[in-house]
């Protein structure tokens, strides 16, 4: 961990003036997953700008009959309020299936969508990792890669997006909500939220530096079946494997993210209109041009299982 | 006290507190957060220096050159230290490896530099800015392509056996045998990730040496760091009251203690080090990966007439052999037997011991061979295992087991676990989307003898003092000397105090190899046998007729205060116990029955334990509530050994991809159900006046392939790798589309 200064931002527009004025400053809130990086020297912020206290963590009814989620509601605070269990259940089956108690506590809504990704190699800092150094290379690739992205990889980079929470925003069609350092706001879709590699790695969402998250927002509830599957080696506190969150209504169409084997959650629009024709179909078509490695290629018939099975207990 | 003949009635058998179920007397330190441990001794060490290690990036080779400019001049930092600036500290006990000094690398993340700084963060900060220059060497870090190259090597800890050890034909007996079983198993690295990292705070005074540590033999680390530092044993004072778990790894001094020390000295403060969590995998032991080759061969009634095992690891040059054939040579009768092992080199973090070392790997693979063969045959597995146990040392049939309850255990424990409603159909129970089966494995460690000391005072208020070198490493020692001490002296546990992990104190055996309980309560037994003489004496009685209980000394209609022995000044008692050759005689060894149920979901291949249970058979039982923790603990251990442990290796680099705990997964709580424990009590004269026996591993011993064979049971698909992941089934389990 390298010094750094600190200070507690008055508002949420101080917050950001300091942000976008200083070179190297971080916003930090849960501090979940940034300490740890900062204690490896993987992320070296000279100046910290402390959010937690805002007035962003409510969860308000919208006008429209959607959610709206402060960006620093919690983990535990947003499985746990009622509207989100009874209409929005996909994303609280995804949230406690995530981390564990302790860590749900202190993560944020806005810190848990931008967590960094779980590569081993991102976290070995005698090694190259584009993420990291930009340019200096892939060390996943050749590597050991059983938890790996199989699909929307680049040559540059196979790590995949370790969220749960964040598949199920996915399938629920949500919002992020920014403030600039120019004061205005704007509204990106999750869709668009989490970057794919491409050839710059290191660029993971569209956010502008000082640019804050305040909140998510959910559009009306979907209806319909909501499950969430993780799975993984050990029945708590692992990241997925393979995860899948579907919406399913009584008609048979439906909605599909998968979580675990791409660098963002993996929704393919196109695939899930196949969802009458059962998981296989589905599977095909969203994981087309996928280019796994000889170590994580079970995750694509896994995906399908898993799939099936969420099917099965929707129809049940 | 020289124990040479089996033991016959003494004190102990009245078991009014020793056998019965004590909480642990340190429980409140623990959940309390006072029990000192080596890196939080703040009442011993008031303002510490803190060291951090860095390690070397490269998997073998050399170092060239360190710049350490930079970190010297960063803030806080008091000193660098680097391997160039010393000359190689010799190997400690049990270890072939060079811990600091020199310019070799011999495995990935092995110290090269201590920084030592005013605070920890500056230590940590600093360190990032040395710059390390290696001359890099290839290394030999893939078992499966090193093991053509292995050459046959003799067990460290079996050296009575020939390197190839056959008895009969095997060859003509697998021949003639009507059913025949010819697989490979691979067991994969482990790391012991106990919950405490090695840690040391070290303080020098006038030349003289103290550490607090984490140790869990205090004298083979007191050795071991004198002589890395060439000080004479008498200068080093080490201390380990409490510590956080070992599980083999803390057998052998590490780095942290020695550069503890150099880091100490550099400063003129005290100074502590903690092997950092990211380190402990490269840096410190591992359970070596095995591949084994088991050969089996049967009559039609189901008895064994040919066992061949033959198991493969690799090392560091010098280094050791994992025993995973030691099992063989004991558990089952068979009159043609071909056991042997071959070592490759591996520039791997060194190979040593981790609970139940040889036995644990060992019966992962013979106990999956013996559920294939019973099912080749048609027999029930836990059938089979009874029509193979020996009474008999089968290299030596001349020699028996000292008490030897396989069969009970096996018995027992399938009446108890309902196996009889177990469907031998693989496949063939669902429980909604689950699949379900049954596995049984049976459980074998071997018994250690070592010498063990204490001493023993009888203060003058009454109270027992209890002085050993002996450590606690989470097991219950504390509580089972208390009790062998209030038992033998007649006096309540709550009026004994023990103090344990001092290398002032008598030596004994350490904690490790499952020796500890019964080694140090029977040199306890052996002190307090010297104090009931002196405290006879004291009070003018025959010894040979005397009573200890309830606070009184009684012979005949006579009866005294204990305390009246002490009215002019304590009594103090120090004797150890060593053993003569009844080992030679009897084979003295623990058994278990490991029987597990486990669901297997049809669509994604997650496998949950439902259920396990194990039955024990450890001679006496010394304190059942903490032996039941060993126990439920080692079967949790094997849980992780079936399902999901495993080092892996970045064959490209050379070293342990996932080495800290988000990577290197082990159960947690939600993957570990009801586990039930039974103990047998069969008290054991041969194995110790104490007349118990090792509990440490043997709940380990069996648990894995007990896991394994449910799965094979539930699916009918036979994973022979270790970890059973889902990746493994998933192309084998039924279709669900």
């Amino acid at each position: 961990m390298r010094p750094f200064t600190y200070e507690r931002a008055a508002s949420a527009e101080a917050a950001v003036a300091a942000v976008a004025s200083r070179p190297g400053a971080r916003f930090i809130a849960g501090g979940t997953n940034l300490l740890d990086l900062m204690k490896f020297q993987i992320e070296t912020p000279a100046h910290l700008v402390d959010i937690r206290h805002l007035p962003l963590r409510g969860i308000e009814d919208l006008p429209d009959g959607g959610l709206r989620i402060g960006a620093l509601a919690t983990n535990t605070e947003v499985a746990a309020h009622p509207r989100v269990k009874r209409e929005y259940g996909v994303l609280a089956r995804a949230i406690v299936a995530g981390a564990t108690g302790q860590l749900r506590n202190k993560a944020t809504t806005a810190g848990n969508l931008l967590q960094r990704n779980r590569c081993p190699y991102f976290y070995e800092t005698s090694l190259p990792c584009n993420k990291r150094q930009p340019g200096s290379g892939c060390s996943a690739l050749g590597g050991v890669t059983r938890s790996l992205a199989v699909v929307g990889t680049s040559p540059h980079c196979i790590a995949q997006n370790p969220g749960d929470m964040a598949v199920a925003l996915r399938v629920l069609d949500a919002t992020v909500e920014t403030v600039r350092p120019d004061g205005s706001q704007r509204r990106i879709a999750i869709g668009d939220f989490h970057l794919l590699p491409g050839d710059r790695p290191e660029i993971e969402h569209p956010l502008a530096p000082g640019e804050l998250v305040t909140a998510v927002t959910l559009p009306r509830p979907p209806g319909g079946t909501h499950r969430y599957h993780k799975v993984r080696d050990r029945a708590s506190y692992a990241f997925a494997i393979v995860s899948v969150a579907v919406v399913l209504q009584e008609d048979g169409t439906g909605r599909v993210a998968f979580g675990g084997v791409a660098p963002r959650p993996w929704r393919v629009e196109d695939a899930e209109a196949l969802l009458p024709s059962g998981p296989a179909a589905v599977v095909a078509a969203a994981f087309q041009g996928a280019t796994p490695t000889a170590g994580n290629a079970f995750k694509i018939p896994l995906a399908e299982r898993a799939l099936a099975l969420v099917l099965s207990e929707g129809r049940a | 006290m020289h124990f040479d003949t089996s033991a016959g009635r003494n004190p102990i058998d009245a078991q009014t507190i020793v056998g019965r179920p004590h909480r642990r007397i340190d429980g409140a330190l623990k959940v309390t957060g006072t029990a000192p441990y080596a890196y939080e001794r703040h009442d011993a060490v008031a303002d510490p220096t803190y060291g951090w290690i860095v390690g070397a990036s490269i998997a073998r080779g050399r170092v060239t050159r360190i710049d350490a400019a930079a970190a010297r001049a960063a803030p806080g930092v008091l000193a660098v230290l680097t391997t160039l600036e010393y000359d190689a500290a010799p190997p400690g006990f049990r270890t072939t490896l060079t811990l600091f000094g020199g310019a070799e690398v011999r495995h990935y993340h092995q110290a090269v530099a201590l920084v030592v700084a005013g605070t920890f963060e500056e230590a940590r900060a600093a360190a990032h800015l040395l710059r390390i220059d290696y001359d890099s060497e290839p290394a030999r870090c893939d078992l499966a392509a090193e093991a053509p190259k292995s050459e046959p090597i003799a067990d460290r800890d079996g050296p009575d056996y020939p390197v190839v050890d056959r008895i009969g034909d095997v060859e003509a007996a697998l021949a003639a045998a009507p059913v025949t079983l010819d697989e490979s198993y691979g067991t994969p690295d482990q790391t012991h990730a106990m919950m405490e990292p090695h840690a040391t705070t070290a303080a020098w005074r006038d030349g003289k040496l103290t550490i607090w540590t984490s140790a869990q033999v205090v004298s083979w680390h007191r050795n071991s760091l004198a002589q890395a530092l060439g000080l004479a044993k008498e200068d080093l004072r080490l201390e380990a009251p409490f510590i956080g778990g070992g599980f083999g790894s803390k057998l052998i001094m590490r780095s942290d203690a020695l550069l503890a020390a150099l880091g100490a000295k550099a400063v003129g403060r005290p100074c502590k080090v903690a092997l950092q969590r990211p380190l402990i995998a490269n840096n410190g032991t591992r359970r070596a990966g095995t591949i084994q080759r088991i050969r089996l061969g049967a009559d039609r009634d189901g008895r064994l007439t040919a066992i061949a095992h033959h198991s493969v690891n690799g090392n560091l040059p010098g280094a050791f052999a994992e025993a995973a054939v030691a099992p063989t040579r004991l558990i089952y009768a068979a009159p043609n037997r071909d056991l042997s092992m071959r070592l490759a080199t591996l520039d791997l973090a060194e190979g040593n011991d981790m609970r139940a070392p040889g036995e644990a790997p060992g019966l992962m693979a013979l106990e999956i061979a013996m559920d294939e063969m019973a099912e080749r045959l048609g027999i029930d597995p836990v059938a089979f295992r009874i029509r193979n146990d020996t009474q008999v040392d089968p290299r030596r049939p001349q020699r028996r087991f000292s008490e030897r309850h396989l069969i009970e255990c096996l018995e027992l424990g399938a009446d108890r676990f309902g196996w009889a409603r177990r469907n031998p159909v693989p496949g063939s129970v669902s429980d909604g989307r689950w699949l379900v089966g049954m596995g049984v494995a049976a459980g074998f460690r071997q018994n250690l003898l070592m010498p063990s000391g204490a001493r023993v005072r009888l203060e003058q208020d009454g109270r027992l003092s209890v002085e050993t070198d002996m450590t606690d490493i989470g097991t219950g020692s504390y509580t089972i000397l208390a009790q062998t001490a209030a038992e033998m002296m007649g006096v309540p546990i709550e009026a004994v105090t023990v103090r344990l992990g001092d290398s002032d104190y008598p030596e004994a055996a350490g904690s490790g190899g499952q020796f500890g309980a019964n080694n140090a309560t029977s040199g306890l037994y052996a002190a307090c046998t010297t104090l009931r003489a002196t405290v006879a004496a004291r009070l003018g009685f025959d010894v040979e007729d005397v009573v200890f209980a309830d606070g009184m000394v009684t012979a005949g209609r006579r009866s005294a205060p204990l305390l009246d022995a002490a009215k002019d000044g304590p009594l103090t008692a120090e004797d150890r116990i060593t053993y003569g050759d009844l080992d030679k005689e009897f084979v003295q060894a623990t058994f278990g029955a490991q029987f597990a149920e486990v669901a297997v979901d049809r669509f994604t291949g997650e496998m949950r334990v439902r259920r396990m249970l194990a039955v024990i058979d450890a001679g006496r039982v010394l304190n059942p509530l903490t032996a039941r923790s060993q126990v439920i603990g080692a079967m949790t251990m094997g849980v992780g050994s079936a399902l999901m442990e495993a080092l892996v290796v970045d064959t490209r680099h050379g070293f342990f991809i996932n080495h800290d705990l988000g990577g290197y997964e082990v159960p947690v709580h939600a993957d570990i159900p009801h586990l039930d424990v039974v103990f047998l009590d069969h008290p054991d004269p041969v194995s110790s006046p104490m007349k118990a026996k090792g509990i440490g591993e043997i709940g380990l011993c069996g648990a894995a392939a007990a896991v394994a064979n449910a799965v094979h049971n539930a699916t009918g698909i036979r994973v022979r790798d270790y970890p059973i992941t889902l990746d493994k089934l998933l192309d084998r389990l039924p279709r669900v589309a």
